[in-house]
Order: C-alpha cells, then sequence, then structure tokens
C-alpha cells in the first residue's frame, strides 16, 4: 500500500518536471524545424517535421546572403571575450579586498556595490555616450574603438553581480589555509593566486559564464555604441534582419537559430559550474 | 576573522582601485549626472542642457499627470506580482520536486536554465512566431483542437477566426507569460543549490522521529529556506521593474494603443524616440527608488532570520 502510494507520488514528480522541461525545450525545437521548412508552409502547417517537398536550406542561405554573420560573430567575441577576462581579473581582486580585509569604509563600499545592483542600464547609458563621445572613443566611425566603447560599461555593468557572487565564494574559503601558505613565506599576491582562486575555481567559472552571455545578448548597449554595418555584433545583426524581413518567417526562423546556437554550445559545455558555483554568493548576499 | 595576514593595508590598494575606478566612472557618476538631468531642459541626445527646467521640478509634477505613466505603472506593479507569485512559487515547487527524485535531475537542472542563456531578442522573435495572428503555433494548436470557430466557403477555402494574442483583453497575458517563463529556471537554479546546503542530519533525524515528506517539507526545508527565499524576492522585485527587451521585442511602443506600457519601456520610448532626455531620466530614478523601496518592504516583511 505505502509503496504504491510512494510510486504514484514519484510518477507524478516526474510528470510535472517533465511537462516544464517541455516548455523549455520544445520551442526551440519548433524553431529549428521551421527555420528548415518551405517559408510558405511555416503558417499552415508547422508541427511536422519538415520532409520532402518542404525540406529547404533556404532560409539559411537567404540569411547569410542578407546580412555579414561572418563579420558579427567575430565582433561579438572580440566584445563578449575581453568583458569577460576583464570581470574576472577585476572582480576577483576586488571580492578577495573585501571579504578578508577590515578597514574603514568597508561597509560603505558594500552598500555601493549592492546599490549598483540596482541601477536600470538606460539610467547611465547617456551620460555615458556624452562622456565617451567627449574622450573620442564613440561615435567615431572607427570599428575597432566603437567596440571599446561597449567593452567599457559592459565590464562596469557586471562588475557588482560578479564581486557578491565572489565574495560569498571567497568567504566560505578556510582560513587557516592562507594562514599556514602566510607563514610559509607567501605574499598577499601569492595567496591570492594559489589559494583563493583554485579554491573559488567553480564560482570564477560562474562569473565568467554569466558576463558572456549578458555581454552577447545585450542588444541595448550595441544598439547604441555599434551603429556602422562593419560594427554590428551578433545581437543587433538579429534584430536588425528581423526589422526587415517582415512577414519571411522562414528567415526569421532561421536568424534566431544562428544567433542562438553559439550560446546554447558555451552553456551545454559550461552548465556543471553554473549549477555549484551560482549561489554561494546570492545566499549569502 | 582578521587575521595577522591582512593588517598590512597596502596591498588593498591593488585589489579595490581597478573595480571601482571602473564603478565610479562608468555607474557611479553616470547616475549621478542622470538625477542631474531630471531638472534640466535637454532637446535631444547629443545636446548639451539649455539651462533649468520651468520650475526645475516640472518633471517630477508631469510624472504625476501622466497617464501613460499611470498604464506603465499599473502593469509593472502587476508584473512585479505575478513574478513573485509565480516565477519564485514554480521555481520553488520544481526545487522541491527535483529535490525528491535521483534519475535525471541533473538534465532537468541543465534545460530550465536554457531560456535564461538565450538572449531576449531571440526569445522575443521566437514568442512572436508562436503568438502569431495568422497561423502562430498556439492559433494552430487551438484550431487543431476545435477550439477557434471557423467557416468553409462553397469554393473549398477554408475562413478561420484566428485568435489576436495582441489585442487589447490578451496582451497583458502574452506579455507577461514569457518573462514569467523565462526566469523561473534562474530562481530554481538558487533555491536548488539552497536546498542542498541543509545539512542531511536534519532530515535523518525527522525521517527518524517519523516525519513523512510532505511534513517535512513544511517543517525543515521551507524555513530553512527562508534566506534563499528573500533573496530571491529581492533579486525578482528588482528584476520586475527593470524589464525590457522582451516585451519591447515583442510590443514595441505601448501596443495596443498605450496599453502595454511598462516603465522600462516607456523611459525608453520617451528618451530615444521622443527625445525627452530629461524626462526619460526621471522615469530611470522613479525606477531606482520603487526598486529600493519595493525590496526593503520585501525584506521586512520576510525578515531573514539570524539565528540560522
Amino acid at each position: 500500500m505505502n509503496s504504491r502510494r510512494q510510486k504514484a507520488s514519484k510518477a507524478v514528480t516526474y510528470l510535472v518536471l517533465s511537462f516544464w522541461a517541455l516548455t523549455t525545450i520544445y520551442p526551440f525545437i519548433w524553431v529549428i524545424l521551421n527555420s528548415f521548412r518551405q517559408k510558405g508552409l511555416i503558417m499552415s502547417d508547422s508541427f511536422s517535421l519538415p520532409m520532402g517537398e518542404a525540406f529547404t536550406w533556404d532560409n539559411y542561405i537567404t540569411a547569410f546572403q542578407r546580412a555579414d554573420f561572418k563579420n558579427a560573430y567575430l565582433n561579438s567575441f572580440l566584445i563578449s571575450g575581453t568583458v569577460t577576462i576583464c570581470v574576472v581579473i577585476i572582480a576577483g581582486l576586488a571580492a578577495y579586498g573585501l571579504v578578508r580585509y577590515r578597514f574603514r569604509f568597508r561597509g560603505l563600499l558594500y552598500s555601493l556595490i549592492m546599490a549598483g545592483m540596482m541601477f536600470p542600464v538606460f539610467s547611465t547609458i547617456i551620460p555615458v555616450f556624452r562622456m565617451e563621445a567627449m574622450m573620442g572613443i564613440a561615435g567615431t566611425g572607427n570599428r575597432w574603438l566603437s567596440l571599446l566603447a561597449v567593452i567599457l560599461p559592459q565590464i562596469a555593468g557586471n562588475l557588482c553581480f560578479a564581486i557578491v557572487i565572489l565574495m560569498g565564494f571567497i568567504q566560505s574559503v578556510p582560513i587557516e589555509l592562507e594562514e599556514s601558505a602566510y607563514i610559509d613565506g607567501c605574499s598577499v599576491f601569492q595567496i591570492y593566486f594559489h589559494i583563493i582562486i583554485p579554491a573559488a575555481k567553480s564560482s570564477f567559472a560562474t562569473v565568467a559564464i554569466f558576463a558572456f552571455l549578458w555581454s552577447y545578448n545585450d542588444l541595448f548597449t550595441q544598439s547604441f555604441f555599434l551603429r556602422y554595418p562593419q560594427e554590428r555584433a551578433i545581437t543587433g545583426l538579429l534584430n536588425e534582419i528581423s526589422s526587415q524581413a517582415g512577414v519571411n518567417y522562414g528567415l526569421m526562423a532561421s536568424s534566431v537559430v544562428l544567433v542562438v546556437i553559439p550560446v546554447l554550445v558555451v552553456y551545454v559545455c559550461l552548465q556543471k559550474h553554473i549549477i555549484k558555483g551560482l549561489t554561494a554568493g546570492a545566499i549569502k548576499g | 576573522m582578521s587575521s595577522m595576514i591582512y593588517k598590512k593595508k597596502s596591498p588593498l590598494l591593488v585589489f579595490l582601485v581597478p573595480a571601482f575606478l571602473f564603478l565610479f566612472v562608468y555607474l557611479y557618476y553616470p547616475f549621478f549626472q542622470n538625477i542631474l538631468n531630471t531638472v534640466l531642459k535637454i532637446g535631444g541626445l547629443g545636446r548639451a542642457a539649455e539651462g533649468l527646467n520651468e520650475p526645475w521640478y516640472e518633471n517630477y509634477v508631469r510624472l504625476f499627470q501622466d497617464p501613460n505613466m499611470r498604464t506603465a505603472l499599473k502593469n509593472t506593479l502587476i508584473l512585479t506580482v505575478c513574478t513573485v507569485v509565480f516565477q519564485v512559487g514554480i521555481a520553488l515547487i520544481l526545487a522541491l520536486l527535483v529535490d525528491t527524485i535521483r534519475v535525471g535531475a541533473q538534465f532537468f537542472r541543465t534545460v530550465y536554465f536554457f531560456p535564461i542563456v538565450i538572449s531576449a531578442t531571440a526569445l522575443g522573435l521566437m514568442f512572436n512566431l508562436i503568438f502569431l495572428y495568422k497561423g502562430g503555433m498556439v492559433n494552430q494548436l487551438l484550431l487543431s483542437m476545435g477550439q477557434l470557430p471557423y467557416e468553409v466557403k462553397p469554393s473549398g477555402k477554408v475562413i478561420v477566426q484566428w485568435l489576436d494574442w495582441k489585442d487589447q483583453a490578451h496582451f497583458l497575458f502574452t506579455m507577461l507569460l514569457p518573462v514569467m517563463w523565462q526566469y523561473v529556471g534562474f530562481y530554481f537554479v538558487i533555491l536548488v543549490t539552497g536546498i542542498n546546503n541543509i545539512s542531511q542530519d536534519i532530515f535523518e533525524a525527522a525521517a527518524l522521529d517519523g516525519a513523512s515528506g510532505l511534513k517535512r517539507t513544511r517543517y525543515i526545508t521551507l524555513p530553512l529556506l527562508r534566506n534563499v527565499l528573500c533573496t530571491c524576492l529581492v533579486l525578482a522585485i528588482t528584476g520586475a521593474l527593470k524589464v525590457f527587451d522582451l516585451p519591447w521585442v515583442m510590443f514595441g511602443a505601448g501596443m495596443p494603443e498605450n496599453m502595454g506600457w511598462l516603465t522600462g519601456t516607456y523611459m525608453y520610448d520617451q528618451t530615444f524616440n521622443k527625445m525627452n532626455v530629461d524626462y526619460g531620466s526621471t522615469i530611470a530614478v522613479l525606477i531606482v527608488v520603487l526598486g529600493v523601496v519595493l525590496s526593503n518592504i520585501a525584506n521586512r516583511v520576510f525578515k531573514p532570520s539570524e539565528d540560522i
């Protein structure tokens, strides 16, 4: 009797979990399937497998003809790669300093970081744009300067979240490790690089993944600073294609797939770190 | 914790200066500038201010008289409540369920996170296709289930009365659903980690005392999750106030008929399309103030207990 009830509740559990999984997976499968379908057929029959007559590569061929994907991928990876590396280095140092040192303005600095998570990007972007225009970085038409103009505010935008997550993890590193290293003659910087970083590896990976994803997906900052065709990054390109596509839903579907694939690959490769590393910081914050 | 190692403060400069330099130049100073902008008269994005507004608090008065702003606030508050109830609620249920199973747990954790990984632009386009008026996924599904009225003309042509998911009766649902759905996985991961951090000994002791599964959830897991839930609430509230790209891609400027504004989309539209830079700055200030107030209320109500 008891075991039958257990079995039933287990079945319900799997049913509920699978239902939600279906909602997160199926839309992507639907888009991928329809990106290979003749464009006329999407609106009449979008659920079957696109086979025989209905199958086509046309949507992808059009996408590559209409837009410079190669260049956009390059721009995106340059921007997001640089942002990721800088965020990890700068946030790691700051988190370590804030966790381990006791000094007068520590509380103030911590509240500043929490406040920084609250600012919406659109409240800072106009002054940033003016400042960068004055410094001669933004709006010059030079591709590399424009990329830099996106990179700098994105680093600042990701720092607060990264510092909070990393602080949570560094707090949980036992201080005895550091003390014994100190007795062995290590300097503070050696301690940081040889003990803290290896110990908090998975949270560093988490921060890196989030910085990369948020930078890659951030349409708002991109559309602000990257105005010329050769500067376009991938998310901006998608937005442009979709506004020109009109009723060409096949083209829309194929562009969505082209933009989504690289992120999904990065995520699936690194996802075990996210699960481990995301929340020690959030929980304590 | 103040160990011998960290008595000497000079390395602190190397640790803190780069981060706070960035934050001051690219976050705090621009935000301060933004507050200044609310009282200035600014004609366009690249233009310099033309002096103070007449009177200087003009924009703040306008904030209270603007009917679109009232719509935006109403929608955003609905969104915030839904976010807290459904996002965090569904995430909590899923997290509790995943905790009870072994086979496939890793799979569920991976796929629940999918929607967060993907850009809101791509998701917005995807949902546009899904909720498409003529022959979108949902409407095709409804049609095949016989839920949509249609008539067959003598010529054999089928005329279907498609359901417009973006009209005045349905837009709120169509706007909220994708936003809800996208972030469930984020809170799910936070909550799963929180549950894993609860010591296994407590559960074993409870099992010895004869506590059943539901009782264990009610009297052990939920109380011990309180701090984590509180973090989730604050994140959900501040997140809901900032929502921008998904509704923007799906609805654009306030569709249908100025009923679909959110604080985020209205602020963007005022600043970049209507060129009311100073008024847009004022809305941004309001968003931050609301975020601070609401998350403080949440913290008061669900005050994290210190004793655990």
